[in-house]
């Protein structure tokens, strides 16, 4: 593929494109600018967020994606955490960062490679499990990841892009509106919420929002700016138990939310075998 | 902007721009023809984006660049390409050839026949942008044009709505915007996602159409707009002596403020067009005069009239307002047929209350003609006629709910097919046998509505019985889609 001239390493984490740009801020976090040469060129991309460990959602994922030949895979955020599977879910992730694509940090990997976030006892449980789970090699891929990648007129985020590190949901219309003023990037993607959700931002600072609906494509038309919430790979929380991703289109600037259903009794099966909360098992099947 | 090379004899991004059409408050319209290709007409629709324009044009122009490439059939002008936005912003699409709504203001009223079949038209294409997830919100006759061959076009989407994108007229404005004398009460509200809305219009322009006059004046005034909330318009009858009940039924029925009472679906109101004999007479259709002050007065300060329409929740879904065709063979000998489909009409009528119900028999004909056929035949048309209401009597329906027909052909197949087709039915509920096939000789045959747009025959192992499913026509297409709603033999085959 043409956008691959270069590959750039830092630490465990590999990116490949044109050139790049490493920012850490203040706070030593990790910022990153792409700058792919895709901007003319016709591209799927697959966005996943919040894969929660959950391999078989992410496995259904992946499949129903390369069946639509997306040719560009960016993942938002939280691999681990609820789910029982964290160390194949983080390594096949590793796996798609070596071959160039995207993977940005979310609060779990966060709290998992370096147990600095608050979280409730039930999932500070699973966080700590999860740490036992995975290899030296695998913490470092967590804590080294990005908390915002620039790729041409877009940004990947897993939160509100305001305060990225402060882990905040965007869940209205104020939200949205607080997070696309704090970015240049014409369109945001961030996850997080593990409910879909679009805004639109007018050249008259009006902001629309909107639920899609699955496989029906929504043109992010041009000549506005959007937000883009993603659905839950490993644990969708809007009453629909099955996977959710998106595939854009950068030809057409056309999003498309995709369901897909997946084996959720061996993703269950695999949690209460692990001991882990039943809740995280249930709630799958209830899409809760 | 580049607005001074938007002249004719100039080329556009390829287009040869021929003809203004038309030159509109919030776009121009072009003929254009791309002379790469071959000289067929296109329409090229650019938006007057001058600073201190309305910026509705602008929303409007996004809508419509937004909708238009996901519509397709008929009833719609085809989307070909749009411009680049930051460049020169344009829609091209289908030039359609025909005549628009426009030109017969002159001539009206029309004759009560003529506005029913433009009424069966326009119904019929409103039905098809609602099954394509979009209400229009500005029917109206300057954006209708009949074609050549018949079919009612929409056009204009600027107004639009689509329930699967993001809706941008609502976000950014307060007001309603539509044209005056053709809005739905709940539009006045800013409602703006219920396909009843174009049914109010439809209704508006049915009544235009057959009486000369407007139901509604066309002041734009919020005041003015909000007064057929409660203010009931003249009675058709009232303005034409003779103005045909039935008529009058169908277009008051449209018009009703709250949208609960109009028609659920277009395809129901264009069922009901098509069968005028059969159409429910309520006090309506004897209307001879508006409401008296005293209820206008009351329905002027009652809250509970105007409620309902400001908190309307979600429309009904036109999935909860099928036509439902019953194939029934009321010839003796399928008496235990019959039962049983009664039972699977009962169980689909109970969970769907807007439902209605065509019982559909065929009359084979192609048989020698001979003298006296005629009355022998349309005496065999009244019995299966009289049949079939003799079969629907224990539903105990509502008069609105059932209608009869009796179909005539040499393929009942076809005929069946092609009635579902015209009346734009749903669901199709049918015995899985005819009564008088092999099945009594041990080899059942199942009838079943095949993709292919016709019925064919399967022949199943012996001992299965009473297979019977639902076929649900898809819009704008013969194809079927065969969903099996009741028991079915283990063996079945298909």
């Amino acid at each position: 593929m043409q956008y691959l001239h270069n590959t750039y390493e830092f630490n465990s984490l590999q990116i490949a494109c044109n050139s790049i740009t490493w920012l850490r801020n203040a706070e030593n976090l990790i910022t990153i600018e792409l700058h792919s040469g895709t901007e003319n060129a016709s591209m799927l991309i697959a966005l996943l967020s919040d894969i929660h460990a959950n391999r078989p959602a992410l496995e259904a994922c992946l499949a129903h994606a390369r069946e639509q030949d997306t040719e560009r895979f960016v993942f938002l955020g939280d691999y681990v955490g609820y789910g029982s599977d964290p160390e194949w879910v983080v390594a096949t992730i590793m796996e798609f960062v070596n071959d160039g694509a995207v993977a940005l940090c979310g609060n779990h990997d966060s709290g998992v490679a370096l147990n600095n976030i608050p979280l409730y006892p039930e999932v500070q449980t699973v966080t700590d499990w999860t740490r036992g789970q995975l290899g030296i090699d695998e913490q470092r891929f967590l804590a080294n990841l990005p908390l915002t990648v620039h790729e041409d007129d877009r940004l990947y985020v897993h939160a509100d892009a305001s305060a990225p590190a402060d882990w905040n949901y965007v869940l209205s219309v104020e939200d949205a509106s607080r997070s696309m003023k704090a970015t240049n990037s014409r369109l945001t993607f961030c996850g997080h919420v593990h409910q879909p959700a679009i805004y639109g931002l007018s050249s008259t600072a009006k902001v629309t929002s909107f639920t899609p609906t699955p496989g029906a494509p929504v043109p992010l038309l041009r000549w506005r700016r959007w937000l883009v919430v993603l659905g839950s790979v490993g644990q969708p929380r809007n009453d629909d138990p099955a996977a959710s991703y998106a595939i854009f289109d950068t030809d057409t600037t056309e999003i498309t939310f995709q369901r897909v259903p997946y084996d959720i009794e061996a993703a269950a099966d695999a949690i209460r075998k692990n001991d882990l909360p039943n809740w995280f098992a249930e709630r799958l099947y209830l899409g809760k | 902007m580049i607005k001074s090379r938007m002249k004719k004899g100039a080329t556009l991004d390829g287009f040869l721009l021929e003809e203004l059409v038309h030159n509109g408050g919030m776009s121009c319209l072009w003929r254009v023809t791309w002379p790469e290709c071959d000289k067929t007409p296109l329409l090229m629709k650019v938006p007057i984006l001058t600073e201190g324009e309305d910026p509705a044009a602008v929303v409007g122009f996004e809508m419509e660049q937004m909708i238009l490439p996901r519509l397709a059939g008929p009833h719609v002008p085809s989307f070909a390409t749009a411009g680049d936005f930051s460049v020169q912003p344009y829609i091209v699409m289908e030039y359609v050839a025909g005549v628009s709504l426009l030109q017969r203001l002159l001539d009206l009223p029309l004759p009560y026949d003529e506005v029913a079949e433009i009424g069966v038209k326009i119904a019929t294409a409103l039905d098809s942008l609602h099954r394509q997830h979009v209400v229009h919100l500005d029917v109206k006759p300057s954006n209708i044009i009949i074609r050549p061959s018949g079919e009612a076009v929409l056009i204009d989407f600027g107004l639009s709505q689509h329930a699967h994108l993001p809706d941008l007229m609502k976000e950014e404005f307060r007001v309603p915007y539509g044209t005056a004398s053709y809005m739905a009460p709940e539009q006045l509200f800013d409602m703006r996602n219920d396909p009843r809305s174009d049914i109010f219009a439809l209704g508006v322009l049915l009544y235009f159409f057959s009486t000369g006059v407007r139901p509604f004046d066309d002041n734009d005034r919020m005041a003015a707009m909000r007064r057929r909330l409660w203010r009931d318009p003249e009675p058709p009858r009232k303005l034409r002596r003779d103005y045909p009940p039935w008529l009058q039924e169908i277009v008051l029925r449209c018009l009703e403020v709250q949208p609960a009472w109009r028609y659920p679906t277009a395809a129901q109101l264009a069922f009901d067009l098509n069968n005028r004999d059969q159409v429910k007479l309520t006090a309506r259709s004897e209307r001879l005069k508006r409401d008296s002050w005293t209820a206008v007065m009351q329905r002027r300060f009652n809250v509970r009239h105007i409620t309902p329409i400001m908190k309307q929740s979600l429309p009904t879904p036109a999935f909860n307002a099928p036509i439902v065709a019953i194939a029934l063979d009321v010839t003796a000998g399928a008496v235990e047929i019959c039962n049983t489909l009664r039972a699977a009409a009962e169980r689909t009528l109970k969970t769907m209350p807007d439902a209605r119900l065509a019982c559909v028999n065929v009359l084979k004909q192609g048989r020698k003609i001979d003298s006296g056929q005629d009355d022998e035949e349309s005496s065999m048309h009244v019995d299966r006629l009289v049949a079939l209401k003799n079969w629907a009597a224990p539903l105990k329906l509502a008069e609105d709910r059932v209608t009869f027909h009796v179909l005539e052909g040499a393929d009942p197949a076809a005929s069946l097919l092609e009635y579902a087709e015209k009346s734009r039915v749903d669901h199709i509920l049918m015995a899985a046998f005819p009564p008088k096939s092999p099945l009594r000789r041990g080899a059942p045959l199942l009838s079943c509505v095949h993709p292919g747009g016709a019925l064919r025959n399967e022949r199943l192992s012996r001992g299965q019985h009473r297979i019977m499913f639902v076929a649900g026509v898809i819009a704008n297409s013969v194809c079927l889609r065969v969903n099996f709603s009741q028991r079915i033999s283990k063996n079945f085959i298909y």
